[in-house]
């Protein structure tokens, strides 16, 4: 299913949250079941359906690198769910080393410190490959995107880490 | 979910964790991980010159599985010879771990762990 089409926006990586925000109520309201309880079993099943294809797209639209991904799924690289492993070895360096400084922030005379320079770094991080995700996705063209496949997993990584900075956050104040 | 007792067992005993020295030309290094969770593998191996891994250290960070995963391997390879690590499967490490299905990949990536740590040490010796 083609997500961009469900709420008839251009299939690209550029989104209005808002637009995309009302779209998803007017049709939600749409479909919604109460709409054809007097209706036929087949149009009430239907509108049930419906109602879920909404919610899976307006998920997948909203955060960028579902969107991503659905944008590749589209243009036929399919990654979501591969199992292949990652290999390259200086990205993956910079993350055994971000890890090992997430993991020393307890040990920090001054936590709050050790936090927001991690959180820093990460969101560093974090802007340059998807400002970089934008250029390659709205090339195009096949190579662009598989350049865009290994951003979507590099950034899958951090996405990871930040969790973890949350996690550890969480058990500091606890 | 249930993680098995082999799992919890290396989950809280990991056998071979830390690093050898970068610059030891005896060592290789292989390092993998999965976008899907965001595990990170260090293993690393220790090759005498008759070709045999004398040593092994991994540093994992991930689930339980992924931790397990790479426990046990560090524990395989020693004393094989890079062609026989080489043979190591993901299904064996599964199998011996009891993994459930959703935590075959955890399996997978220790695998290919072991396969760039030979991959490293063959491109430092240049054959």
């Amino acid at each position: 299913m083609n997500y961009f089409q469900l709420f008839d926006l251009p299939a690209q990586f550029e989104l209005d949250l808002t637009e995309l925000g009302s779209r998803y109520l007017a049709l939600q309201k749409r479909f919604h079941p109460d709409n054809f309880a007097a209706g036929s079993e087949r149009d009430r099943l239907l509108s049930v359906q419906q109602t879920a294809n909404i919610n899976d797209a307006y998920h997948s639209l909203k955060q960028p690198l579902l969107r991503a991904e659905h944008l590749l799924a589209l243009r036929g690289l399919k990654i979501s769910n591969e199992q292949r492993s990652f290999t390259d070895p200086v990205f993956l360096m910079q993350q055994m080393e971000l890890r090992e400084q997430l993991a020393e922030v307890s040990a920090q005379v001054d936590t709050e410190q050790a936090i927001a320079d991690i959180e820093q770094q990460l969101l560093k991080q974090r802007k340059l490959l998807l400002n970089a995700l934008h250029h390659a996705l709205a090339a195009g063209t096949a190579e662009q995107d598989q350049v865009a496949a290994e951003l979507v997993r590099k950034l899958k990584f951090f996405y990871k880490l930040q969790q973890e900075l949350e996690l550890i956050e969480q058990q500091l104040q606890d | 979910m249930a993680y098995s007792n082999k799992v919890i067992d290396h989950y809280e005993n990991p056998r071979n964790v830390g690093s050898f020295a970068k610059d030891d030309p005896s060592v290789a290094t292989g390092m993998v991980g999965a976008p899907a969770c965001g595990d990170v593998m260090k293993l690393q191996i220790k090759v005498n010159e008759q070709g045999i891994i004398e040593d092994a250290k991994f540093k994992t960070y991930g689930c339980g599985s992924a931790i397990a995963s790479s426990s046990l391997v560090t524990e395989w390879v020693k004393g094989k010879t890079l062609d026989e690590a080489q043979q190591i499967k993901n299904t064996d490490i599964a199998h011996e771990l009891a993994l459930p299905p959703v935590k075959i990949h955890c399996s997978i990536l220790a695998e290919d762990a072991i396969k760039a740590a030979i991959a490293d040490y063959k491109q430092k010796r240049g054959s």
